[in-house]
């Protein structure tokens, strides 16, 4: 199987709201793929379509090599899904929690016993599974979400904004966790993010604005299409600098040149070799690729999408 | 059907789990139970007393077990139905929380979800209602006890059969909410006036031909008139048994609505069993048919 997902000219109206245009895009099997976009792009619109849980208006939606609609339900079984908000129920504890939605999918008695076990190892959730998902701290809620979606061995993973509002200790743990599930099960991993630097380590980048893709690709394209190089230079008297008669940003203990790409860093280092003997190139970051490609910043918070 | 049995723990550990749910569907009965238990009862038995006909007088007790019976087959009437819309609020939470989302981005069929949610809010209300049923028969016991252990029986089926009709209207009305709001209204007026309409809180021989006509129509009249039936029939044995002219008693029975007529006939009791069944059918089908084609289409 090429793709594991594809979707071909995706449109969904609420009323005269154009919430996804036209949109089609491809995942690889074991890609870790990003959908960056504020709120209200479409981002959630789209995924929630995929989950079969809101009909399209047109389009083609192919997950796991299934039409969704012809056979939502084998999709379902193909996808584990970690919502942006907790939704499993608060009154009860993690273990009841798993329990009741791992017999949604057929498992139980000691085929569910054995998948918790894996799981509980996976995620460390021995010493919560008895309490209330209620009196839970975000990060212990964040690791019950994963292990409820991860229940039935799903080949893609759906990550709807998964470490807002997360502590950045937590956030390292659930991205270890989503590392090992793709080195060791090859698991697709579909994220939205509102975090730059996670979308800056996917294998492949969907931006979406007002319901369309805006740009795509794989971060350092993205970043070579969309952005300059920034060579921060150190050591560097005053007389040195002005002599290299360009636009420059003072920092700390450097300044820092924008120059258009890699090719044209390279062709000022080497006219200027004294200048330069202390200095860095770094490409732009993904915040520079969202704010030329849609005109916005990423506020980084805790919201909701269409 | 995978996950039916599931669905129906976790439901049913939900409503338990949830303080707010479970303690709201005991007010109803607890607060009739209470209301007939300290001063309904001396005002029905001192009403029923005077009604009497002339040169005709019961033993006290018999009057206490009328009076009892009567209050408690209400009581049970009104129960049966108005505790299942607590029982049943989940089905609107897990729209308000979300977990609906969760819970059908799983291979489970509508149908299916509907099921769990219906069996085990019939199971949760049962508890509460037998629970109800158990210390109205404590309270008859105390005051007079006339049933016999096939009264008892056809009591206990009655509650069964009414849970299933309750629980089956509060799923086809809940169907259609989306917000917490919007059930506590719901579940408001259904408290304040399902005990009306059903002929449990005033007799429905008491209202005017017209509405009597209208509420005929009801299923719900047929089953407060099922369980008052099987909760009075001791008492009426025994005052035939006394010496009370079938005449009279008959009169007595038109008057407490064991007698209930659809025009002009006397519906039977059979009749009254073969209503409340088809309408409990009828309901459960287009509960599960909602759930199958308007929330496809409402997506």
């Amino acid at each position: 199987m090429d793709n594991i997902i594809e979707i071909r000219h995706l449109c969904k109206n609420y009323g005269s709201v154009k919430a996804v245009q036209d949109i089609s895009f491809c995942v690889k099997p074991g890609e870790l793929f990003a959908f960056l976009g504020v709120n209200g792009a479409g981002k959630s619109t789209t995924i929630t379509i995929m989950c079969s849980q809101l009909a399209k208006d047109s389009g083609t939606v192919i997950i796991g090599g299934y039409d969704i609609d012809k056979d939502p339900d084998k999709i379902k079984s193909e996808l584990g899904v970690v919502f942006q908000n907790s939704v499993l129920d608060r009154a009860l504890s993690v273990y009841d929690n798993l329990k009741s939605r791992a017999a949604l999918y057929g498992i139980t008695g000691k085929a569910f016993q054995a998948r918790l076990a894996e799981l509980s190892e996976l995620l460390g959730l021995d010493d919560i599974l008895k309490r209330p998902l209620g009196k839970l701290s975000g990060g212990q809620r964040r690791r019950a979400d994963i292990a409820r979606a991860l229940l039935h061995k799903p080949k893609i993973l759906i990550l709807d904004e998964p470490t807002t509002g997360l502590d950045p200790q937590t956030r390292r743990t659930v991205w270890d966790v989503i590392g090992s599930l793709r080195k060791n099960d090859n698991m697709t991993v579909f994220l939205t993010t509102h975090y730059m630097e996670e979308a800056a380590d996917a294998d492949y980048v969907v931006i979406l604005d007002s319901g369309k893709i805006a740009a795509d690709g794989t971060p350092l394209s993205l970043k070579n299409r969309y952005t300059g190089d920034y060579i921060t230079l150190y050591n560097a008297t005053n007389e040195q600098i002005e002599e290299l008669n360009l636009p420059f940003e003072r920092i700390r203990d450097a300044v820092r040149f924008a120059v258009p790409n890699t090719a044209a860093a390279t062709e000022l280092i080497l006219k200027h070799p004294d200048t330069f003997r202390d200095y860095e190139i770094t490409k732009g970051k993904m915040d520079d690729v969202f704010l030329a490609v849609t005109g916005k910043k990423l506020s980084g918070s805790a919201n909701t999408d269409a | 059907m995978t996950g039916l049995s599931g669905l129906i723990r976790r439901d049913s550990k939900m409503f338990f789990k949830d303080k707010g749910m479970f303690f709201t569907s005991l007010i109803t009965p607890i607060i009739l139970l209470v209301l007939y238990a300290t001063f309904l009862a001396d005002v029905y038995k001192e009403s029923f007393a005077a009604n009497l006909p002339a040169g005709f007088n019961l033993p006290e007790g018999l009057i206490d077990g009328f009076v009892g019976s009567q209050l408690f087959s209400s009581l049970l009437a009104v129960s049966c139905v108005t505790v299942t819309f607590c029982s049943n609020m989940l089905m609107v939470q897990d729209k308000v929380s979300g977990a609906r989302f969760d819970l059908t981005v799983s291979p489970v069929k509508s149908s299916t979800m509907a099921l769990g949610y219906y069996i085990s809010s019939v199971l949760t209300t049962l508890i509460v209602c037998y629970g109800a049923t158990g210390v109205c028969f404590l309270y008859l016991s105390k005051v007079g006890w006339y049933l016999s252990a096939a009264d008892v029986i056809k009591v206990l089926a009655d509650v069964f059969l009414l849970v299933l009709f309750g629980t089956a209207i509060s799923s086809v009305i809940n169907f259609f909410l989306s917000s917490q709001g919007q059930i506590s209204a719901v579940g408001t007026i259904v408290s304040a006036g399902y005990g009306f309409i059903c002929g449990a809180y005033m007799p429905i021989s008491q209202f005017g031909e017209g509405l009597q006509k209208v509420l005929s129509f009801l299923p719900g009249t047929y089953g407060t008139a099922l369980i008052r039936n099987h909760a009075m029939n001791g008492v009426f044995r025994e005052m035939s048994e006394i010496g009370f002219p079938s005449e009279v008693i008959e009169g007595i029975r038109d008057s407490i609505d064991c007698n209930i007529y659809f025009f002009e006939d006397n519906v039977s009791i059979g009749a009254m069993y073969a209503i409340l069944g088809g309408a409990i059918a009828l309901l459960i089908l287009a509960y599960v048919l909602l759930n199958v084609f308007v929330r496809k289409k409402s997506n």
